[in-house]
């Protein structure tokens, strides 16, 4: 799939975020949002997951098929969408029946994510990157061309990350696509980089009238 | 596929429901707790008791099916299951109508099936008492439509359990009248049963239609 955005601009609660984002993104292409905290790299992937309406701009999908951007991506972000009473295989097999065209079971997915002795063990007695790992498992139990990831290294240990960095290298070799928002080097090899640089204040905004430094006395 | 999806979805909320921290029983024990107290409130009078008997449990009713209710998205928008759901191929409609179902089949279908057995406690003779289970059965899918729509309007708001009592009683009073007076009306009478009883029904069937569409736009408006 082919996803194209052109001079997006969110405003959140009066709050202008960002304007005049615009990239597109071709099969095997991975794109990195950095930016410094508060940029709205997460609001980047809200609207691109379809739960936030831009402002303006357009956001098209092409190549493929007849869904719709939100039926062809995957969100893994800080909010992980597992539910702590059920196992990560109940967790798993509930994301692969809901999201539909299923790939893996979530056995071979958590095994090789190194957590298959956690697969009948409730998520709450997972610790915070066990829980990242599981929700990770998510992106191989259904195929989806398109996987929008928040920080996906925070809380992972090394051997982790290096597992990730070989999803996303498969996952792009069999023509996906890859938006990542992060502080760190993914491991994501020739991915463009989207800088986020936060929109000049207008008179109109809330807040535009802030004083500049903070002054002390 | 959908199909298939919203199987999922009902079989996942029926498993939390049953699970630790789950409110799966506790609505009935809270209908049998409102239930039990009022004969001490009322003293041992039978023939009041067996009167307002029916009141008595459809009110007890109305208060149980909000346990649980404020967490149905709440839960689900905190911990970004939500997020998910809204990228699966079952529109949102069809999220909140499986959702609704599991909640009812944990809570309102075992309120009108314990109901006779309540009943006993209030001095319902055994026709009211099958009055009273009947007019539960399909009365209280329109409290759980009703309540669903201040569930999702409430989802992104933190401790809207209060809120959503106020905003979600008012609305329950049409499914409260005929439902007693549906069980009253089966004691004798000049009104027959299936008066209110088919309007019951019907309050039912447009809380479906109304309320999955409402339920579906307010989680839609307030991402």
């Amino acid at each position: 799939m082919r996803l194209n955005a052109q001079n997006l601009a969110v405003r959140r609660s009066g709050r202008r975020i960002f304007s005049d984002l615009s990239f597109a993104l071709g099969p095997g292409e991975a794109l990195m949002v950095t930016g410094r905290n508060g940029a709205g790299k997460s609001t980047l992937l809200a609207v691109l997951a379809g739960r936030l309406k831009p402002e303006t701009g357009t956001l098209t999908v092409s190549e493929a098929g007849e869904a719709t951007i939100s039926e062809c991506l995957h969100v893994v972000g800080h909010r992980d969408g597992l539910k702590s009473p059920l196992t990560a295989e109940e967790n798993l097999a509930f994301a692969r029946d809901l999201l539909g065209a299923p790939t893996a079971s979530p056995r071979a997915a958590l095994e090789e994510l190194g957590l298959g002795h956690a697969l009948r063990l409730p998520v709450a007695y997972l610790s915070a990157g066990q829980r990242r790992r599981v929700a990770l498992a998510r992106l191989l139990v259904c195929r989806r061309p398109l996987w929008l990831l928040d920080e996906p290294t925070a809380a992972l240990d090394t051997a982790s990350q290096g597992l990730l960095a070989g999803m996303m290298a498969r996952h792009r070799a069999e023509g996906g696509l890859v938006i990542a928002a992060t502080h760190q080097a993914l491991g994501l090899e020739d991915a463009r980089e989207l800088r986020i640089e936060a929109a000049k204040p207008r008179p109109d905004d809330i807040g535009a009238r802030a004083p500049a430094e903070e002054v002390w006395w | 596929m959908v199909t298939r999806a919203l199987r999922a979805l009902v079989a996942r909320d029926l498993a939390l429901a049953a699970r630790v921290g789950g409110s799966g029983a506790l609505s009935l024990v809270f209908f049998l707790m409102i239930v039990a107290l009022v004969p001490f409130a009322l003293g041992p009078d039978l023939n009041l008791l067996s009167r307002i008997g029916p009141a008595i449990l459809w009110l007890a009713a109305v208060l149980s099916t909000l346990i649980g209710l404020d967490r149905l998205f709440q839960a689900d928008e905190e911990d970004g299951s939500l997020d998910l759901m809204t990228g699966s191929p079952v529109p949102l409609e069809g999220v909140v109508l499986a959702k609704v179902l599991a909640h009812w089949l944990t809570t309102g279908l075992p309120l009108a099936l314990a109901s006779p057995l309540f009943g006993l406690l209030v001095a319902l003779d055994d026709r009211a008492m099958g009055a009273t289970a009947l007019t539960l059965l399909v009365g209280t899918p329109a409290l759980t439509f009703v309540g669903a729509v201040g569930a999702a309007l409430t989802a992104s708001i933190r401790r809207g359990g209060l809120i959503l009592a106020v905003v979600v009683l008012p609305l329950m009073i049409p499914t409260l009248i005929f439902g007693v007076s549906a069980s009253e009306a089966a004691l004798g009478g000049t009104v027959p049963f299936t008066t209110p009883l088919a309007i019951l029904c019907a309050l039912s069937l447009i809380a479906g239609v109304i309320g999955t569409l409402a339920a579906a736009a307010a989680l839609r408006w307030s991402e």
